[in-house]
């Protein structure tokens, strides 16, 4: 009990800074709904961007469309959730630009843990419901043989995948105390990431693999859960159980994210302020 | 009139000479276009291939010009939403801008062009460089092709920064936050300019809509002459119908200005 106090005050700072954060976002009401209308519009692009394919052919890479829906609706679900909770760390090379990352230095939480709460983009949601809509359909459409196995498969790989794509955006942050003006560099990675977890891995050539399917674990958040769930493993040639390695791909990309960060911090020489 | 076409030049010059300094952003978006164009290579050839190898006049060649092509003009062409000119109208410094004899909607969209045009060089040249070494292209059938494409790439940046001015910047006047419009006009232009999946392989009625918009005419045009999937007639229609957008786009961009110029509320001292 004593213990459950002790961690609920150590949480209070961060509950009181998400809800002020959160608060200040729905204030400005026409400009918070054209927001929402965005976030809205941006998750249907993304979606008739790939429908749009299946319009023209029937298959891609041994996948039909309603597969591919349920690869399109995990990855970006969890791509969207990162992106609200993590999305933040995309700023950090403007505070490092206005030397206003030195604050953060004068109060006594973790470095990390205040960017990270430093702001949440609550129209961000708007995008992740077009993402859960596309999973429900798919799991609907698709001819699923359900028992407590594939149920555990899909909860994992949401937990996997958020993990991972979160790590992205931390492994980001990382490399931005060396790159400053060459952010788009990692946003190669971070978004042309959330892009190629989208898409039907099979059809990638083996470079793509080297990069997005194994270093940047991007084929695990969605694409080879997706596989094992459908049955479809042999489309590419890796064994049934690939699906299943999804933690293993969040725990590698986490291992890459915070090395980025510890060294990134380390070179960080203060804004001279 | 010599005078006036001079200040314009040199604004041109400084728009240009400023994005200079950003090389290693320019290096950064590089970077990016190249990794999303060996994406969409991997994903629209095997569209291509799974049509039979030819999909709506696109072999896997002609797609591979179009994307890196497109991914090239990415850096020049605004389907981003972002012009230096809002800030300044949303903190108010476009009242001095007003003071000084030149347009402030030519003066505006003069700079981001030279801002972009100075882009072709560290992104637009060697972005379309690497999709010719690593994955090949298309050769357009006429020589004319190039001149008319160059032509038709200037018109699509001029129209994109206009477009973004009466779009985004403009509102500005009585608007006090133009984020929305920007993010907005980012998530639509990319889109239905082409810039993901051609625009011809959309489904009729969505092929319509973007039509009836002028944002094909900033980056889908200009790659269907370049490549040649246009021929020398069909590429002389589509630059008239670039330049009537253009023409329309700064008519609209001029009236919004001389409009928003009387409503102008600086705040603050």
């Amino acid at each position: 009990m004593a213990d459950l106090t002790v961690t609920g005050s150590r949480l209070r700072p961060y509950r009181a800074v998400l809800a002020s954060r959160a608060r200040s976002q729905t204030s400005y009401r026409a400009s918070f709904a054209l927001d929402l209308l965005s976030s809205l519009l941006i998750g249907v692009i993304e979606l008739v961007e790939v429908w749009i394919l299946f319009h023209n052919v029937v298959e891609l890479g041994g996948l039909e469309f309603e597969h591919v829906l349920l690869v399109f609706g995990i990855a970006e679900l969890c791509f969207c959730l990162a992106d609200v909770s993590f999305g933040h760390c995309d700023q950090l090379p403007t505070y490092l630009r206005a030397g206003t990352l030195d604050v953060f230095y004068l109060r006594p939480q973790p470095l990390l843990l205040q960017l990270v709460t430093s702001e949440i983009s609550l129209r961000r949601l708007a995008r992740a419901a077009v993402a859960a809509t596309a999973l429900v359909v798919a799991l609907v459409v698709n001819e699923i043989a359900w028992g407590p196995a594939d149920v555990l498969l899909l909860v994992v790989a949401l937990a996997s995948g958020y993990a991972t794509f979160a790590a992205m955006f931390v492994w980001a942050a990382g490399m931005q105390f060396f790159l400053i003006e060459g952010a788009e560099t990692t946003n190669a990675f971070v978004y042309g990431g959330r892009y190629a977890a989208t898409q039907p891995a099979s059809v990638w050539s083996r470079p793509l693999w080297a990069v997005f399917g194994f270093f940047f674990p991007m084929a695990f958040t969605a694409f080879l859960p997706a596989l094992t769930l459908l049955g479809l493993d042999d489309v590419v040639g890796l064994p049934g159980w690939a699906g299943w390695c999804a933690p293993l791909a969040a725990v590698w990309t986490w291992l890459l994210a915070l090395g980025s960060w510890h060294i990134g911090v380390r070179h960080y020489q203060g804004g001279g302020g | 009139m010599r005078a006036t076409t001079r200040t314009y030049w040199r604004l041109l010059v400084a728009g240009f000479r400023r994005q200079s300094a950003y090389l290693l952003a320019a290096f950064g978006g590089l970077v990016a276009n190249t990794t999303f164009g060996l994406l969409k290579v991997v994903l629209l050839f095997a569209t291509v291939e799974a049509a039979g190898g030819e999909l709506q006049g696109y072999d896997v060649a002609l797609m591979s010009t179009y994307i890196w092509v497109s991914q090239g003009l990415l850096g020049s062409v605004n389907l981003f939403g972002r012009i230096d000119i809002a800030e300044r109208i949303k903190d108010g410094d476009v009242a001095v801008d007003f003071l000084r004899p030149l347009d402030v909607q030519g003066a505006a969209i003069t700079t981001e062009v030279g801002k972009s045009l100075f882009a072709l060089i560290p992104r637009g040249i060697p972005s379309f460089l690497i999709g010719l070494v690593a994955v090949g292209m298309a050769a357009p059938d006429s020589p004319l092709a190039y001149p008319l494409g160059a032509v038709s790439i200037l018109l699509g940046i001029v129209l994109a920064s206009a477009t973004v001015y009466l779009l985004v910047a403009a509102p500005g006047f009585w608007l006090v936050e133009t984020r929305g419009l920007q993010i907005l006009y980012m998530a639509v232009s990319g889109f239905l300019a082409g810039l993901y999946v051609p625009i011809w392989l959309f489904p009729g009625w969505l092929e319509a809509i973007a039509e009836a918009t002028p944002f094909p005419s900033m980056l889908m045009y200009p790659v269907d002459i370049v490549s040649g999937r246009a021929d020398v007639g069909e590429s002389l229609l589509l630059i008239a119908v670039q330049v009537g957008w253009l023409a329309g786009v700064v008519l609209l961009g001029q009236l919004l200005t001389r409009a928003g110029r009387h409503h102008l509320e600086v705040q603050g001292g």
